[in-house]
C-alpha cells in the first residue's frame, strides 16, 4: 500500500508526455462491454501529481508550524530542503531510480514567475527607488565581480592542480559555471529575509539586487554558454562587445517589456467597471504575459514580471475593487508560498539523484570558499564606493548582513541543469558543486543568519503601524526637501521625485485611473481612510456588539425569516408621485401615543436588525451579489458603530478615556469624536460634529458602490431592509439624527438612527436642526460627483419624505381609515389605532414577533405592502395587481 | 568670487557655525547671489523667482520658515523681513546629513534640531503648540495639490491625526481634559522610532551642474 502510493508519488511530474504510450488496455483486445467500474489513472496523472505535491508541499509546512519553537530557529526553507531530500531518498528507495527532479522547464514558466510576480507587486516601491543607485550597483557591478572573480579563481585553482584533472573545463566553462553561481537568488533570499526581519533598507538592498540581477545572470550565462558552444578559438572581438550590448538589450529590454504590460494592465483594469469578477485575473494574466513575452524574446524575464507588478501597482489598485483587492492580494501570496515551498521541496529531492552528478572535493571547497569570499570583498569594496554618495552609509554591519546574506538558490540550479553536456564535458561536477553551493547557502547560512543578526545588533524593522501623523510628516517633509532643492537650485533626487509625481499626477494617472478613483486618490487619504476601517474593525473585534445597552427588555426577536423586499421609506419615495403622504395635517397632533411610538421606534430601530432573505434570489457567475451573511455583519457592524457614536455624543464634551478600553489606538479613535464635540461646543473652533465623520467615510466607499448598484437594480434592492417610520417627540429627539444614507449602505458605515417622520418634519422640532446638518451640503460636498446625483436623489427623496409635494396630500388626508383598521389587530405592539397617525410600522415583523409563527414568504410581503397599497387600492389600482404595479414603479422610480 | 570667497575669514566663520565646508558655503553663496540678484539680503518676494517652488503645495509655509525668527535662532517668534547670507546658511543647515564622525548625542541633537524646525513650520503662531486649527491648516495646503479632495475631508484627516496625536502624547486622560495642542515635547513623543536620518536631508553636493541650469 505504502510502496504503491509512494510509486504514485514518484512518477515524473512534467511526465505528461510520456502518458498515450502507457495505456493499460492493449490495443489488440476486443473493446469490452460496458464497464461499471474504469481505473483511469494515466488520464489524470500529470494534473493529479502536481495537486499531490503540492498539497504534500502544504502539508508539510502545516506540520513545520506546529511548533513554534522549530520555526522560529529554523527558516522554513531549510526544514523544505530537508523534507524534500528524505522525500527523495524514499523515493529512490522504492523505486530504485530517482524519477523527479526539479525540471528548467517547470522552473521557469511555472514556478518562478508567481513568486517574482509577488515580490515585484508588492514591493515598497517608495524604498525600492529611494535605493536604487545601491541596488543597481550591487546587481550589475556585484554580479558581474563575483561570475568573473570566481570563475577565474576556479581556473587558478585548476592550474594549481588542486581540481582533479577529471574535471574537463577550461577557462570559459569556469567562467560559465562562475556566471550562473554568482547570482543572488530571489527565492532564497526572500525566504530567509522574510524571517530575519533586518531594518528595511539592508532588506531591500539585499532583496532589490537579487530581483534585479537576473539581467546579469541571464546575459551572462548566455554570452559564456555561447561562447563555449561555439569554442573560445572562434570567439572575435566583435562576440566580445555583443555581449556588452546584450546586457543592455536583455535588461533593459525586459525591464520596457515589463512597463509595457504594466501600461496595459492598468488601462484595462480602468473599463473593467461591469465586470468586476474577472480584474483579479487580468492581473495575473497580463503579468504572465510579461514574463512569457521576455522569455520569449531572450530578455530578462523576471525584470519584467518585477517593472510590470511596480509599475502597475498603483493604477490596478486604484481602479479594481476592494474585494478584487483582496483576491489579487491572497492569490498571489498563495501562488508564491505555494510555488516557493514546491521548488524547495524538489530542490531537496533533486539532490538524491546521484546519478546525474559528479563529485570533486577540490571543486566544491573552492567554489563555497571563493563565492564566500568574493561576495563579501565585493560588498565592502562596493559599499565604500557607495558610501561615498550615500547620505546615510551603510556601515560595518550592515556589510556583513550583506555578504553573508548572498544566498544561491533554485535559478542556479535551474540553469545549471541546463546546460549541454556534450560542450560542457564538466557539467556532472557542476551540477554537484551547485547543489552543495545552494544547499550551504540555503540551509547553513539560512540557520546561522538569524543568530548572527541578533549577535551583531543589526537594525532591526521595527513594527509600528503606520500613523496618521507620520504620514502627514512624511509628506510635509518631502516637499520641504524638494523645496529647499529647487532654492538652492540642486536637482537632486528629490527634485526629480518630485518632477515626476506632477507629470504621475498630470498625465499618468488621468489616463490610467478610472475618473471616480483619480479624484479621491491620494495618499494621506488612503491611510486614513485604513485606519478608520481598522478601528472600526477593532472595535467590533473586542466585542462591541453589546445589543442591551439601551437597558430595556425587548420582546423577544421575531423570527427573522419574514421578508422584507422593499422598506416602506424607500416605497414613499420611490413612487413618489403616486405617493400620498401629506403627513403634516396629521402631524400637527400630537398625543402621547406618538411619543410612545417614537420611543418604541427609536428602540427598536437601535436594536433590531433587518430581516434577512431567507433564499437567494440570483445566483451570477458574473456578479458577486452580496449574500445575506454578509450584509448582516455589516448592518451588525454599522449598528455598532453607531451606539459608539451616540456614545461618544453623550458623554462630555472633553477628551476622556474609559477604563474599559484597552488599546490605546482605538482610544484615540473614540476621543476624536469627543474633541470635535467639545470644539463644537465650547465654540474655540469650527464646530466638527460627529457628522462630517459619518459623511466623510461615506464618501469612500461610495463611489464603489455606486458604480456597483448602476449595474444592476436588483442589488440595490437587495441592501434595503425595513425602516421604521414614526414620530416622535422631544425626549426622543435628543438621541434623533437623521440619517440621509438609510437606503443602501453595503459598505462599512456609520448610520445615525433613522430619524421618525415627526423629527423630521414637525415645526416645533426645527429647532434641532440635525435633518439639516446631517443631509447638509456640507456631506454632499465630498460626495464624489459621480454620486452626487444619486446622493442628491436620496436626500431630495428624503426632504419629499419630509414635505411631500401639496398635489399629493389630499389622498392621504383623505385616507380612509378602514385598511388601516383591518390591519390593526395583527399588530399587537404599541401601534396606533389612531387611523391619524402616519405609523407604518411594518407589520409583518411585529407579527412574526408576537406569533413567532413561520410566516410563508409572499404573506408578509403583502402585508408589509399593506398599509400603503391599503390607500393605493383605493385609489387607482386592483388589489390583485397592487404588488407587481409596485414593484415596476419602483424601479421606474429609481431609474428616474 | 564673491565677498565671502575674498574673505576667508568669514568663511571659516561660517564654516564653524553651520558646518558647511568651504566648498560648499561658496557654492551656495552664489545661488544666493543668484536669488537675491546681487543684493545682501533676501526677501520673500525673491522666493518667486524660483519657478520649481509654483508647484509647491506648501511652498508659503516652506518660504515662511526661511524668516522665522525661531529657525533663523533670532528670537521666540516673529517673522524676519529678510535674511542675509549667514541666515540663509542657518536654514540650510537644518538639511545637512548627519555626519558619520557624530556621536550618539550629536546625532540626537540634530534630529532634535530637524524635527524642531518642522514644529516651528506647524506652530505658525508661536505659542509652542500645533493647535488644530494650525494642524487643519497645514494638511488643507498639504492636500491643495489635490482639486477633488475637499476641505471637509484635509479637516478631519487633521482632526483624526490630532487625536492620534493625542492619544499618543497623553495616554489617558481624565474626562473634563482638554487636548490643546501638541506641544514640542509631544511632537518629539510621536516620532519616536522613526527614522528621520533618511528623511530630511538634502545633498549639498556638486551643486553646480544644477546651478547653471537657472
Amino acid at each position: 500500500m505504502l510502496r504503491a502510493a509512494l510509486s504514485l508519488l514518484a512518477l515524473p511530474l512534467a511526465g505528461a508526455a510520456e502518458e498515450p504510450t502507457q495505456k493499460p488496455e492493449s490495443p489488440g483486445e476486443p473493446p469490452p462491454g460496458l464497464e461499471l467500474f474504469r481505473w483511469q489513472w494515466h488520464e489524470v496523472e500529470a494534473p493529479y501529481l502536481v495537486a499531490l505535491w503540492i498539497l504534500v508541499a502544504s502539508l508539510a509546512k502545516i506540520v513545520f508550524h506546529l511548533s513554534r519553537k522549530v520555526t522560529s530557529l529554523v527558516p522554513e526553507s531549510c526544514l523544505l530542503i530537508l523534507l524534500g531530500l528524505v522525500l527523495g531518498g524514499i523515493v529512490l528507495a522504492v523505486a530504485k531510480k530517482a524519477e523527479y527532479q526539479l525540471e528548467p522547464g517547470t522552473f521557469f514558466l511555472f514556478l518562478l514567475p508567481p513568486i517574482v510576480l509577488d515580490s515585484g507587486y508588492f514591493m515598497p516601491s517608495r524604498l525600492f527607488f529611494d535605493n536604487l543607485g545601491a541596488i543597481l550597483t550591487y546587481a550589475v557591478v556585484g554580479t558581474l565581480w563575483n561570475a568573473f572573480t570566481t570563475g577565474a579563481a576556479l581556473w587558478g585553482l585548476q592550474q594549481a592542480g588542486l581540481v582533479a584533472p577529471r574535471v574537463q573545463a577550461g577557462l570559459l566553462d569556469f567562467l560559465l559555471f562562475g556566471s550562473l553561481i554568482s547570482a543572488v537568488d530571489p527565492v532564497a533570499v526572500l525566504a530567509v529575509f522574510e524571517e530575519v526581519h533586518v531594518n528595511e533598507t539592508l532588506f531591500i538592498i539585499v532583496f532589490g539586487e537579487s530581483l534585479l540581477n537576473d539581467a546579469v545572470t541571464v546575459v551572462l550565462y548566455k554570452v559564456c554558454n555561447s561562447f563555449v558552444e561555439m569554442g573560445s578559438a572562434n570567439v572575435q572581438a566583435t562576440d566580445y562587445l555583443k555581449g556588452v550590448a546584450s546586457l543592455f538589450v536583455v535588461s533593459l529590454g525586459g525591464a520596457a517589456v515589463g512597463l509595457v504590460f504594466a501600461f496595459l494592465l492598468a488601462l484595462t483594469t480602468r473599463f473593467t467597471k461591469r465586470v468586476r469578477i474577472i480584474e483579479p485575473l487580468l492581473v495575473f494574466l497580463l503579468a504572465y504575459a510579461a514574463y512569457l513575452t521576455a522569455e520569449m524574446a531572450s530578455l530578462s524575464a523576471i525584470l519584467a514580471v518585477t517593472m510590470c507588478g511596480l509599475g502597475c501597482k498603483k493604477y490596478v489598485e486604484a481602479n479594481i475593487s476592494h474585494k478584487s483587492r483582496t483576491t489579487v492580494k491572497y492569490t498571489m501570496k498563495t501562488l508564491a508560498s505555494c510555488a516557493e515551498t514546491v521548488i524547495f521541496m524538489l530542490l531537496g529531492i533533486s539532490a538524491v539523484d546521484s546519478s546525474k552528478w559528479a563529485w570533486d572535493s577540490g571543486l566544491v571547497l573552492g567554489t563555497l570558499i571563493f563565492i564566500l569570499f568574493f561576495r563579501a570583498l565585493g560588498v565592502v569594496l562596493q559599499t565604500w564606493v557607495l558610501n561615498q554618495f550615500r547620505l546615510v552609509p551603510l556601515d560595518k554591519i550592515d556589510q556583513v548582513v550583506m555578504s553573508y546574506g548572498g544566498l544561491r538558490g533554485a535559478v542556479a540550479f535551474a540553469l545549471v541543469i541546463l546546460l549541454d553536456r556534450t560542450k560542457v564535458p564538466a557539467k556532472d561536477y557542476f551540477v554537484a558543486t551547485t547543489i552543495v553551493v545552494v544547499f550551504f547557502t540555503v540551509i547553513v547560512q539560512g540557520l546561522t543568519i538569524k543568530p548572527l543578526v541578533k549577535w551583531l545588533k543589526v537594525k532591526r524593522s521595527e513594527h509600528h503601524k503606520p500613523t496618521l501623523n507620520q504620514e502627514l510628516h512624511e509628506h510635509t517633509f518631502d516637499h520641504i526637501l524638494a523645496a529647499v532643492e529647487d532654492v538652492v537650485g540642486h536637482h537632486g533626487y528629490h527634485y526629480w521625485r518630485d518632477r515626476w509625481e506632477q507629470f504621475d499626477k498630470k498625465y499618468l494617472s488621468q489616463l490610467l485611473m478610472r475618473r471616480s478613483a483619480y479624484r479621491i486618490r491620494d495618499q494621506i487619504w488612503d491611510v486614513y481612510y485604513r485606519l478608520n476601517i481598522r478601528d472600526a474593525i477593532s472595535f467590533v473585534d473586542q466585542g462591541g456588539h453589546v445589543l442591551s445597552s439601551t437597558g430595556l427588555t425587548l420582546p423577544s426577536m421575531p423570527s427573522r425569516n419574514s421578508v422584507a423586499e422593499t422598506s416602506v421609506t424607500n416605497l414613499l419615495r420611490e413612487s413618489g408621485s403616486g405617493a400620498c403622504l401629506d403627513l403634516q395635517v396629521i402631524d400637527t397632533v400630537r398625543s402621547g401615543r406618538d411619543r410612545e411610538d417614537a420611543v418604541m421606534h427609536h428602540l427598536l430601530c437601535g436594536g433590531l436588525y433587518k430581516p434577512r432573505r431567507r433564499y437567494k434570489a440570483s445566483c451570477s457567475r458574473h456578479f458577486i451579489s452580496e449574500d445575506a451573511q454578509e450584509r448582516q455583519d455589516k448592518e451588525v457592524f454599522q449598528q455598532n458603530m453607531k451606539r459608539r457614536l451616540e456614545s461618544f455624543k453623550s458623554t462630555k464634551h472633553n477628551i476622556y478615556f474609559t477604563k474599559s478600553k484597552p488599546r490605546p489606538r482605538k482610544t484615540g479613535r473614540r476621543k476624536k469624536d469627543g474633541v470635535a464635540n467639545a470644539e463644537a461646543t465650547n465654540g474655540k473652533h469650527r464646530g466638527l460634529g460627529f457628522q462630517d465623520t459619518a459623511a466623510v467615510i461615506l464618501t469612500v466607499e461610495s463611489e464603489e458602490e455606486e458604480e456597483e448598484s448602476d449595474s444592476s437594480e436588483t442589488e440595490k434592492e437587495d441592501d434595503e431592509g425595513i425602516i421604521f417610520v414614526a414620530r416622535a417627540t422631544n425626549e426622543v429627539l435628543q438621541e434623533g439624527k437623521v440619517s440621509g444614507s438609510l437606503e443602501v449602505c453595503p459598505s462599512p458605515r456609520i448610520i445615525p438612527p433613522s430619524p421618525t417622520c415627526a423629527e423630521k418634519e414637525l415645526p416645533w422640532k426645527s429647532g434641532q436642526g440635525d435633518l439639516a446638518v446631517y443631509v447638509s451640503s456640507e456631506t454632499t460636498k465630498i460626495v464624489p460627483v459621480d454620486m452626487q446625483t444619486g446622493w442628491n436623489q436620496s436626500i431630495s427623496s428624503l426632504e419629499s419624505l419630509a414635505s411631500p409635494p401639496c398635489n399629493q396630500a389630499p389622498i392621504l388626508t383623505c385616507l380612509p381609515p378602514h385598511p388601516r383598521g383591518t390591519e390593526e389587530p395583527q399588530v399587537p405592539l404599541h401601534l396606533p389605532s389612531d387611523p391619524r397617525s402616519s405609523f407604518a410600522f411594518p407589520p409583518s415583523l411585529a407579527k412574526a414577533g408576537r406569533s413567532r409563527s413561520e410566516s410563508s414568504a409572499d404573506l408578509p410581503q403583502q402585508q408589509e405592502l399593506q398599509p400603503l397599497m391599503g390607500h393605493k387600492d383605493h385609489t387607482h389600482l386592483s388589489p390583485g395587481t397592487a404588488t407587481s404595479h409596485w414593484c415596476i414603479q419602483f424601479n421606474r422610480g429609481s431609474r428616474l | 568670487m564673491g565677498a565671502a570667497h575674498s574673505a576667508s575669514e568669514e568663511v571659516r566663520e561660517l564654516e564653524g557655525k553651520t558646518g558647511f565646508s568651504s566648498d560648499q558655503i561658496e557654492q551656495l553663496h552664489r545661488r544666493f547671489k543668484q536669488l537675491s540678484g546681487d543684493q545682501p539680503t533676501i526677501r520673500k518676494e525673491n522666493f518667486n523667482n524660483v519657478p520649481d517652488l509654483e508647484l509647491n503645495p506648501i511652498r508659503s509655509k516652506i518660504v515662511r520658515a526661511f524668516f522665522d525668527n525661531r529657525n533663523l535662532r533670532k528670537g521666540p517668534s516673529g517673522l524676519a523681513d529678510e535674511i542675509n547670507f549667514e541666515d540663509f546658511l542657518t536654514i540650510m543647515s537644518y538639511f545637512r546629513p548627519i555626519d558619520t564622525t557624530m556621536d550618539e548625542e550629536q546625532v540626537e541633537l540634530s534630529r532634535k534640531e530637524k524635527l524642531r524646525f518642522l514644529f516651528h513650520m506647524y506652530d505658525s503662531d508661536s505659542d509652542g503648540r500645533i493647535t488644530l486649527e494650525e494642524y487643519r491648516n497645514v494638511v488643507e495646503e498639504l492636500l491643495s495639490g489635490n482639486p477633488h479632495i475637499e476641505k471637509e475631508s484635509a479637516r478631519s484627516i487633521a482632526d483624526g491625526a490630532m487625536m492620534e496625536a493625542a492619544s499618543v502624547c497623553m495616554g489617558q486622560m481624565e474626562p473634563d481634559q482638554v487636548y490643546e495642542g501638541i506641544t514640542f515635547e509631544d511632537f518629539l513623543k510621536i516620532w519616536q522610532g522613526i527614522d528621520i536620518e533618511t528623511k530630511m536631508h538634502v545633498r549639498f553636493l556638486n551643486m553646480e551642474a544644477m546651478a547653471l541650469c537657472h
